[in-house]
């Protein structure tokens, strides 16, 4: 396979749908336990780091430390939604239930049913993510209606990572290979993407990494301006930058997944 | 029956890396007809199957369904096709009648259309009250049963059955069969692989024998038997004594299992000459079977 080959744009129709409406069908067996730990977790959090461990912190940037980590937990969970979903949600999918393997026997093709799990990947992201916005606003520790634009951006976001995660699901001989991503990547990103303190206190060759290659501090970074309520053009470099990697990301991950589906 | 070729094969070959599975291999289907492949596991019949339902390209050589290339039209083929894989993948996160309606979702039938299907579907195949059972709780054949069912949900012209019966129970393996028949006489043109020579010598009109990606011969089943066995086989089985006097005799014969297998033209004089002379050995003569024609091609068994 060339490089060219990599970057092969994807044969999809309206049938990326069907797909998407499978997984939601499952969703929805279970949907009253669904809503329990995207609504559980936020609030332990915010009890443990904002109340308990902010109540010795003074104001962070000019903010409350509640108010600081909102953002964070939401961008979080936006995250680790969709990462989790199109890598050992989706590889259950694959390798032990052959869901795929029935689908694309209709005339759906596999660039379809990759799109499909990346799209609800996404949607599992917005779901987590409007349930917790919820939650801070109870609290009280947004600005509305400003941050309800987080939903809107909790799609885009759950795109780079439920991409991220079916390249590294193409690439993973087994499901206990997925460790290695989780340690590796998502960990130190859930700690160091300006999430639980600002990025400014980084040594500047850390900083700029951060903002080249983690997509939870251009999400975090984002956020935080929605949920203060700071409508500035400032976070349009990050938008382009969420944008561009999870389209390229997607069109990679159908790319490298056909190059293992198809024998 | 009018002789239209659905599916055409010429020279098709399969390569996985730089292995060979399929080797030009060429063969036709007609309407309305159950066509078999016969072969041991690793003959190259789950590869073809493959490559028909447009889900593993060829390496070169030609395959058409319905006269549209399987490279050029997979969803056009693929709309028209009803496939019982080799492997069980029902949905587990659904109920039997849930997994026959996302099914039909796939291939776009509208809501009302697929419960009605789905219903019609359950009966036929005897699963009406396990509608809403989950697959887990199924057994074996009720798993191959809905597999079956599921694959009908398109209303296909032609199904694809890869080893619709392997692993199955006697009882569970006839409740299939008659399935299957009775789908032959609506009219489905049906392709089935398998390594039970009993299921293809029951269901089909006509097969090939596969044997390391190669199609060895190709024929109605009973006329295979007849032009390269016979009506019945003599088997000798026994002390080196006896064995040496089938060697002596000069009848064509291959050793397997212990066994060795006459394959002659006039099976029952040769038993009485036998009998006498080889005293220490059991002999026996029974019906020969497409078992026979593959061990007399291949010197192997079909199962291992």
């Amino acid at each position: 396979m060339g490089f060219r080959d990599y970057f092969k744009m994807p044969d999809v129709s309206y049938r990326v749908w069907k797909v998407w409406l499978r997984n939601w069908d499952v969703f929805m067996k279970t949907i009253k336990v669904n809503f329990i730990p995207p609504f559980l977790e936020p609030i332990l959090y915010l009890a443990a780091m904002g109340f308990g461990l902010g109540s010795y912190l003074g104001d962070v940037e000019g903010i409350s430390y509640p108010k600081f980590i909102a953002p964070a937990l939401i961008s979080i969970s936006m995250m680790n939604s969709s990462f989790f979903e199109c890598t050992y949600g989706s590889f259950v999918r694959m390798y032990y239930q052959k869901t795929f393997d029935a689908i694309v026997a209709t005339p759906l093709n596999i660039d379809e049913v990759i799109l499909g799990e990346i799209l609800w990947g996404s949607t599992k992201s917005v779901f987590n993510a409007s349930i917790i916005l919820l939650v801070v606003s109870i609290f009280q520790l947004v600005k509305l209606p400003e941050a309800l634009l987080i939903i809107p951006l909790s799609f885009l976001v759950g795109v780079v990572f439920a991409s991220i995660g079916m390249c590294f699901t193409a690439a993973a001989p087994n499901i206990d290979s997925f460790n290695y991503p989780t340690f590796l990547f998502i960990t130190p990103m859930f700690l160091f993407s300006g999430t639980f303190f600002p990025i400014s206190i980084l040594p500047k060759t850390l900083r700029d990494l951060s903002f080249v290659a983690l997509p939870l501090t251009h999400a975090v970074h984002i956020s935080r301006s929605l949920t203060l309520g700071r409508m500035g053009a400032d976070y349009l470099p990050s938008l382009i930058w969420l944008f561009t990697v999870g389209t390229t990301l997607t069109i990679l991950s159908i790319n490298l997944m056909k190059r293992r589906l198809i024998t | 029956m009018r002789y239209v070729p659905v599916i055409y094969a010429e020279g098709l070959t399969k390569y996985y890396g730089e292995f060979l599975a399929v080797d030009h291999v060429s063969f036709q289907v007609f309407k309305g007809e159950c066509f078999g492949f016969l072969g041991p596991n690793g003959a190259g019949k789950t590869t073809v199957m493959k490559i028909i339902q447009c889900i593993s390209p060829k390496s070169s050589g030609v395959l058409t369904v319905k006269d549209m290339d399987v490279e050029e039209h997979p969803r056009e083929i693929k709309r028209i096709l009803g496939v019982v894989p080799q492997e069980n993948n029902l949905d587990p996160d659904f109920t039997v009648f849930k997994n026959l309606l996302v099914y039909a979702r796939y291939f776009d039938l509208p809501g009302g259309e697929a419960k009605r299907r789905a219903s019609e579907l359950l009966k036929f195949v005897q699963l009406e009250d396990k509608k809403d059972v989950v697959i887990e709780n199924l057994s074996g054949g009720m798993k191959r049963r809905l597999l079956l069912a599921r694959a009908l949900i398109n209303e296909p012209e032609i199904l694809v059955l890869d080893e619709p019966t392997t692993g199955l129970d006697p009882q569970a393996r006839h409740l299939i069969w008659e399935k299957i028949r009775s789908l032959k006489r609506e009219g489905v043109t049906i392709i089935l692989t398998t390594h039970y020579m009993e299921e293809a010598s029951q269901l089909c009109d006509r097969l090939v024998i596969m044997d390391l990606g190669n199609i060895i011969v190709e024929g109605k089943p009973q006329e295979l038997v007849r032009e390269y066995i016979g009506s019945e086989v003599v088997e000798v089985e026994g002390p080196p004594e006896a064995m040496a006097c089938i060697i002596e005799s000069g009848e064509v014969f291959m050793e397997f299992g212990g066994k060795l297998h006459v394959f002659s033209r006039d099976p029952e004089r040769l038993a009485s000459e036998l009998i006498p002379k080889c005293k220490s050995g059991r002999i026996t003569v029974r019906q020969a079977t497409l078992e026979d024609v593959f061990l007399k091609l291949t010197g192997k068994v079909l199962r291992d």
